[in-house]
């Protein structure tokens, strides 16, 4: 594939995930961290964060199981956590979501609480899949593509 | 580490030292700045330690607070600067930053995507430098060294003037030094010193305590030649070198007459208006807040700050002043001392600083000048010629509470002894404020600025500044011959602020009895409560206690008046820490009560007055304080006036009271209302 084509594609893709709000400028930082000493960085970064946001956010899931009614304030605290690592890779709406959790539990709306969370889900797990495509089109084109941030 | 030999060099300067240190350091500075990183998220972990690598720093990961401590003990003097994320499962992050504080006196930065005001009070009260919101960007880290910077600023200061000023209340240089060298001790400072330069620390220290420099004890006499000369000069063309030469005071050394000459402006000004003050202390008073928490050096900070806020106090000399005179931890006291006005530079200087010590650069003797600073010298010349008066005999009494603000001013002028201190004294100019962060090395002490700031707004406050930095920082300063000047600015204050009179009281507390009472108690604590009350009334609002607690004039003055007799060391820090929660009230009665504990030696009646002078201080004060109110200037001459009245009392007072001059510079600090002021 044309070399140059790719990286504009991965540059498209990546200008997309701006626009739409699924990143922001937190990720730029990470790119901007990306050297020839850590040519993967951004990558091992955002693998890390799914390897530790996926056990807190099963750690909600069992909390919200077991316990019956709610105990807010375990959640508020994971929750904490979940949306401090969200924040420093820039998932946006991931963020979001877990501001939105949060007020929930803050305000004890059990319900407000697991609806959010479903949503919360769907978006970690959509990012996901749009990160994992971003990088192995990156992997594809070559190192050089990246650091880019939205234009 | 090429750090840490840069950074010595800022031990070494002597003279402006502390401002140029900073220059000397290493010019791989900031490169390799050895930084611990805390935080359970191993996410935001190594992100944090990629961008830290980008800044070419030295890092070293950790996910639990436990480990972190460890790794700490362990290598006492392996890091330079500890960031920690604020929710993590094993330990609170601000119970590390409270432990690492105490053992290690390192600075310590917090983390946390929580940006409620709430918690980023709590980092400032628990002593953090600074607070970064997550999610952290590189930009915030690049500039993390300004905090092991400041932090080895004034931990030179506070050494240097402990070790300077203080015989009785630290060890004696001689001592200390030998502690330094041995590095026996985990003491934070001491650790600090050795990291920093032990050889020139020891030296520093050598100089002044083997030497015994002859402090330049500005008596009455002394004063009115000095103002005589300054007179005949004319004020605006007074320079150092030609009031010597008109003096013809044989052993006065320029430097001596300089930072006499600072004060003595500082004074001036405030006698002529304070609204410059006031914006120049809320400057120096933020600044100093920042001076930690734990830091007992605070004290000297302080001095340095408030000295330097005076605005004349070029920052080398404040740098000096309060190596010298910061030794009383003002420096690192977050306080600002806003009472540097004149009285406190006199005050301040004898005190804390190393008397005699003639070295503009050890600031030793700074101390009292930061007084100075801070305070508006609102003080008339002959006040000033009785503060002197009064510092001398408070020397012995901390206690004095500042009497009268003329009194006062003589005792500053006691404070002579740090010539550096002179500077700022003359500074009288309201940039105080300005000056006392730069000269206390950047604003790392709290205390020292805003002291200075204070003074310099005319809020009786600056002088309070002392009183605001943390009880341990301030005990360095209190410990020193509270009796001195810090009386005398008490009472003198005219300018504006109890601030005299907050000195006063500190130095009260400091007593020799009293102060070794209160170190006890707080390490130096007691001292600084007083003057924090004292000051508190002024600067409440600021430091320590609350934080941002609005200080209500009105409340202090009352509380003033009502308190007095509380015992100097009990009260002292009793009063600090209640004024702190309570915010201002409690200082107001603290400070009362510091005052009047001080003055106990003092007679009754004289407290009373004082106490009420303070009252009145303290309510501009308290407007001054705050960093964000502009004093009222008026208020502030208002206060004087009373004060003056006070002067008979005070200087009655002070003369009972040797060496309380000291004092005041710690209450410079105190003026300023730090409202960040960790307490």
């Amino acid at each position: 594939m044309d070399r140059n084509q790719s990286r504009r594609q991965i540059a498209a893709m990546k200008q997309s995930l701006f626009d739409q709000g699924y990143l922001d400028e937190q990720f730029i930082q990470l790119e901007e961290l990306q050297d020839d000493a850590n040519p993967n960085f951004v990558e091992e970064i955002v693998t890390l964060y799914y390897r530790d946001s996926s056990r807190l956010i099963s750690n909600i899931e069992q909390a919200i199981r077991e316990k019956n009614p709610l105990d807010f304030n375990k959640l508020d605290n994971i929750m904490h956590q979940f949306k401090g690592s969200s924040s420093s890779i820039g998932a946006k709406k991931v963020k979001a979501e877990s501001t939105l959790f949060r007020e929930y539990c803050r305000a004890g709306n059990g319900e407000g609480c697991i609806k959010s969370f479903q949503q919360l889900k769907k978006e970690h797990a959509l990012l996901r899949k749009k990160l994992e495509a971003y990088f192995q089109m990156a992997r594809q084109a070559g190192p050089l593509e990246t650091a880019c941030g939205p234009k | 580490m090429n750090l840490s030999n840069g950074k010595g060099s800022m031990s070494t300067a002597s003279s402006s030292a502390a401002m140029k240190s900073g220059d000397i350091v290493s010019d791989q500075f900031p490169a390799g700045l050895r930084v611990l990183v805390v935080d359970d998220d191993p996410t935001c972990l190594m992100i944090l330690e990629k961008m830290l690598r980008t800044c070419l720093y030295q890092v070293t990961k950790c996910t639990r607070a436990e480990n972190a401590l460890s790794l700490l003990r362990e290598n006492k003097n392996g890091f330079d600067i500890v960031i920690s994320d604020v929710h993590m499962p094993d330990m609170d992050g601000f119970k590390l930053l409270e432990h690492i504080g105490l053992e290690m006196d390192l600075p310590v930065i917090m983390m946390s995507a929580d940006d409620g005001k709430n918690v980023v009070m709590k980092g400032v009260t628990h002593g953090a430098c600074d607070y970064l919101i997550k999610p952290v960007r590189i930009e915030a880290l690049k500039n993390i060294w300004q905090h092991v910077i400041r932090r080895r600023k004034n931990e030179l200061k506070d050494l240097e003037q402990s070790g300077s000023a203080e015989e009785g209340d630290r060890q004696q240089k001689p001592t200390d030094e030998a502690d330094y060298s041995s590095s026996a001790n985990e003491g934070n400072w001491r650790n600090a010193k050795k990291r920093r330069d032990e050889e020139d620390e020891a030296e520093d220290r050598d100089d002044t305590s083997t030497l015994k420099k002859p402090r330049v004890v500005w008596s009455v006499e002394l004063h009115q030649q000095f103002v005589a000369a300054v007179n005949q000069l004319g004020i605006d063309k007074a320079v150092p070198k030609k009031i010597l030469e008109l003096m013809n005071v044989p052993g006065l050394t320029r430097e001596n007459v300089a930072s006499h000459l600072q004060k003595y402006r500082l004074y001036l000004r405030r006698l002529s208006g304070v609204s410059q003050h006031q914006s120049n202390l809320n400057n120096s008073f933020i600044s100093s807040q920042e001076a930690t928490f734990g830091a007992i050096s605070s004290l000297n900070g302080i001095d340095l700050q408030t000295l330097a806020a005076t605005g004349q106090l070029p920052a080398q000399s404040l740098a000096t002043l309060q190596a010298a005179g910061l030794g009383r931890s003002t420096a690192k006291a977050s306080i600002p001392m806003p009472l540097v006005d004149q009285r406190n530079i006199f005050s301040f200087e004898n005190p804390r600083l190393r008397f005699g010590e003639g070295q503009q650069q050890h600031v030793s003797g700074s101390k009292p000048m930061n007084l100075l600073h801070g305070i508006p010298t609102n003080m008339e010349p002959k006040q000033l010629a009785n503060l002197h008066q009064s510092t001398q005999s408070l020397g012995g009494l901390n206690m004095r509470v500042n009497a009268s603000p003329a009194q006062s001013n003589p005792l500053l002028m006691q404070m002579s002894q740090s010539q550096p201190r002179g500077h700022m004294l003359s500074e009288n100019t309201i940039s105080h404020v300005p000056r006392l962060p730069t000269s206390m090395g950047q604003s790392t002490v709290p205390n020292g600025t805003s002291n200075g700031i204070m003074g310099r707004n005319g809020i009786p406050d600056s002088n309070r500044g002392a009183a605001y930095n943390p009880v341990p920082q301030t005990s360095s300063m209190l410990n020193f011959p509270m009796n001195q000047t810090t009386e005398m600015s008490a009472g003198s204050f005219p300018l504006g602020s109890t601030p005299g009179m907050s000195n006063i009281t500190s130095k009260g507390t400091y007593q020799d009895g009293v102060a070794s009472g209160i170190k006890g108690s707080s390490g130096f604590a007691p001292s600084y409560d007083i003057f924090n009350e004292l000051h508190q009334q002024k600067t409440h609002d600021w430091d320590i206690q609350n934080l941002g607690l609005p200080y209500d004039a009105s409340q202090h003055a009352n509380a003033l008046q009502g308190n007095v007799d509380v015992s100097p060391s009990v009260l002292v820090h009793q009063g600090f820490s209640s004024t702190r929660q309570t915010g201002q009230n409690r200082d107001a009665t603290s400070i009362g009560k510091a005052m009047f504990s001080l003055g106990e030696g003092m007679e009754p009646g004289n407290f009373q007055n004082i106490g009420q002078h303070l009252n009145t201080l303290l309510p501009d004060n308290s407007v001054r304080v705050k960093t964000e109110r502009i004093p009222d200037a008026s208020s502030q001459t208002n206060l004087f006036s009373e004060q003056y009245g006070q002067e008979d009392l005070m200087s009655a007072l002070l003369k009972q009271q040797e060496g309380i001059g000291p004092a005041e510079n710690e209450f410079d600090f105190d003026g300023y209302s730090m409202d960040n002021i960790p307490v």
